[in-house]
């Protein structure tokens, strides 16, 4: 079993109130913390090796290290709960069930930043979580954790949730900033970067929820000990986001250093493929990442066995390796469709685009109807080297990074499954109503047998 | 797209409404009023049912910003309707882990039993759909959720839809 840093208590009865949460040790990291000076808090964290666990994969404590402190100027944490990364669910899950634990975190990292005022923005869809939140901040107000003179330390901070309006390019941070001034969700041209000129432009930290998180063991447990769990630069525990194609899709903490293949198989983590299917394929981090063909994702092309960790995953590069990103994995079986598939994160990305730049606004909309027309059997065998061309033209031509986004999965689908693509063409009538019947990437290494359920 | 030919008939905002946005705007600094804007919008939309453009000009008025500060906003965000819809709109995720595990299918069930198109309106006034992309529940798919609440159904299956639809069809009776 691996250790559980964030969701350790989630299923106990009741965890969602204040007096069950408290009962399990909750909001020690804030009676510590207030009794720390803030650059100590910074220090564990520095040492704690945490990344960003919204997708970059950013050092945290190097972030907050970065910020600027002027005189007189206020300075503002800024929680990111937009989570629409397609295949990305953890942040809702851990907020609905042990938001308490976002709060704690918001409490200690805003102290630590000398923030006064906080906000957490959630995309707009999670209004139930906009009540759950609101609900445990009363807790904790009522109980002295939050507002004027916090525990008679003389601190003061209030916090409050922020609903979008349903914009998947409000995760970036600039984008969410503007979002929550009340503006169009257009990203900001970077620099100045939010830690010199963020919310209403004073210095500001954007950080995903889970990582507000996981500065609560941090604290609790001290950098060093968060460090030696995982492996190398890929420090503590991560929430996987498992969806897709398997037996037991959900919301999982790991150990970063996890070995893929026992993420996928062993009945701890996904339990296999469902309805006895073989794997096809698995996109690791959220749309945005490269896909790979399950003999890629499961071993690397020196044939080591790829761990879920930041460097294993991107071990090879864009040309056989993937990304950790904000852990978002779906897994495809034989029978999923790439080209499909492919259209489909065309569309949303095609969808999502702000329309600032025109690589990506015209350019996600080329790669949705080129893609639209190889599933509907009217493509031409030209139109691959056409996807990947659009896709260059894309990436790293826009002012921020949904562009590149968009390019990569399809540029990937494009690498690992060219032939499934070039059957939608010389099958055509037989692709609008049957899979690639081939599927020759399905498991081709020997899966470990693991007992039925 | 923003239609200005719609029934765009004045709004009134009531006393308890505003004190609503009152409280919203008192979470931000002096002058950044213009923040609670998005949170405004929601409020509106749960009141009306959608936002039109005298609701948008009055939320204007009310912020002390310009109409088209709103209605750039208004028209940029998905969750906005900016006409008409059912008593219920059911948003189904479309994108590709809800496609694995059949959200197509379920999507096309939906269509069936209504009886109307995505984003049209069933004669009887309490029902639209839409497809709306990844909504975090990858894992729990197929979902779609019900505003103004947002309330999500996961696993869905067309028999569980059927039930939901049964059930709110009963519930605006009463
Ligand atoms: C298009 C796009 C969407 C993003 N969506 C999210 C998101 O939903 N949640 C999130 O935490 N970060 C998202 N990010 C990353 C943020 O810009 C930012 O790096 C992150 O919130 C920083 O927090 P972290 O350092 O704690 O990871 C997104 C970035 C891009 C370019
Ligand atoms: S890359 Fe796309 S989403 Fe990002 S700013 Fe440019 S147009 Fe907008
Ligand atoms: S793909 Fe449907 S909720 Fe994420």
């Amino acid at each position: 079993m691996g250790r559980k840093l964030l969701l350790e208590h989630i299923n106990v009865p009741g965890i969602n109130t204040f007096d069950v949460y408290r009962s399990k040790g909750g909001y020690a990291s804030v009676e510590k913390a207030l009794k720390m000076t803030p650059e100590e808090i910074v220090e564990e964290v520095k040492k704690s090796g945490l990344r960003g666990r919204g997708g970059a994969g950013f050092p945290t404590g190097m972030k907050w290290s970065f910020l600027a402190k002027p005189e007189g100027v206020p300075r503002y944490l800024v929680c990111n709960g937009d989570e629409s990364e397609p295949g990305t669910f953890k942040d809702r899950y851990l907020m609905t069930h042990i938001p308490h634990l976002l709060i704690e975190g918001m409490i200690v990292s805003s102290f630590a930043l000398g923030a006064n005022t906080s906000y957490i923005y959630l995309r707009g869809e999670m209004m139930p979580q906009v009540r759950i939140l609101e609900r445990a901040i009363a807790e904790a107000k009522a109980k002295g954790f939050l507002g004027k003179n916090i525990l008679g330390t003389g601190y003061d901070l209030e916090l409050y949730v922020q609903p979008g309006g349903g914009a998947y390019i409000c995760g970036e941070e600039t984008a969410l900033l503007e979002s929550l001034e009340g503006k169009r969700g257009n990203p900001r041209i970077k620099p100045p970067f939010p830690a010199i000129a963020g919310l209403y432009g004073c210095p500001t930290v954007v950080n995903n929820v889970e990582s507000i998180a996981a500065v609560v063991p941090i604290i609790n447990e001290g950098g060093d000990e968060y460090a030696k769990i995982g492996i190398g630069r890929s420090t503590g525990t991560k929430l996987i986001s498992a969806g897709g194609n398997l037996k037991k899709p959900g919301v999982y903490e790991i150990e970063l250093g996890l070995p893929v293949e026992e993420f996928i198989y062993s009945d701890e983590y996904c339990g296999g493929i469902a309805n006895g299917k073989r794997l096809k394929a698995v996109v690791a981090g959220g749309s945005s990442v490269p896909i790979l063909p399950a003999n890629l994702i499961l071993k690397t092309i020196n044939n080591e066995a790829r761990l879920m960790s930041y460097e294993s995953l991107s071990d090879g590069g864009f040309v056989s390796g993937t990304m950790l990103g904000s852990g978002g994995f779906i897994a495809y079986d034989e029978d999923a469709c790439i080209v499909r598939n492919t259209w489909n994160f065309a569309r949303f990305y095609h969808h999502e685009s702000c329309g600032q730049c025109s690589p990506c606004r015209e350019g996600t909309g080329w790669m949705e109807k080129v893609l639209h027309r190889l599933e509907y059997g009217h493509g031409k065998m030209s139109d691959m080297d056409l996807l990947v061309d659009v896709s260059k033209k894309i990436e790293g031509n826009t002012i921020c990074p949904l562009g590149d986004a968009a390019a990569w999965p399809v540029a990937s689908a494009i690498r690992h499954f060219r032939d499934e693509f070039e059957w939608h063409v010389t099958n055509a009538s037989e692709a609008t109503s049957r899979n690639y019947g081939l599927a020759h990437y399905a498991d081709p290494l020997k899966v470990v047998e693991t007992s039925p359920l | 797209m923003l239609r200005v030919d719609e029934a765009q008939e004045p709004v009134e905002f009531s006393p308890e409404l505003i004190s609503k946005f009152d409280e919203i705007v008192s979470r931000y600094p002096q002058g950044k009023q213009k923040s609670g804007l998005l949170p405004i919008l929601h409020l509106v939309q749960a009141e009306f049912g959608w936002v039109s453009a005298p609701a948008m000009d009055k939320v204007a008025e009310y912020l002390s910003i310009l109409p088209i500060e709103v209605y750039e906003v208004a028209t940029f965000y998905t969750m906005y309707f900016l006409r008409p819809q059912g008593k219920y709109v059911l948003e189904v995720c479309r994108t590709s882990g809800c496609c694995l595990v059949g959200a197509e299918k379920i999507m096309d069930h939906i269509e069936k039993t209504l009886g109307v198109k995505e984003g049209e309106v069933t004669p009887d006034g309490l029902f639209s759909w839409r497809g709306v992309e990844c909504l975090a529940a990858c894992g729990f798919g197929p979902v779609l959720q019900i505003g103004p609440e947002y309330t999500f159904y996961e696993n869905l299956t067309n028999e569980s839809v059927d039930k939901l639809i049964s059930d709110l069809k009963a519930k605006a009776k009463n």
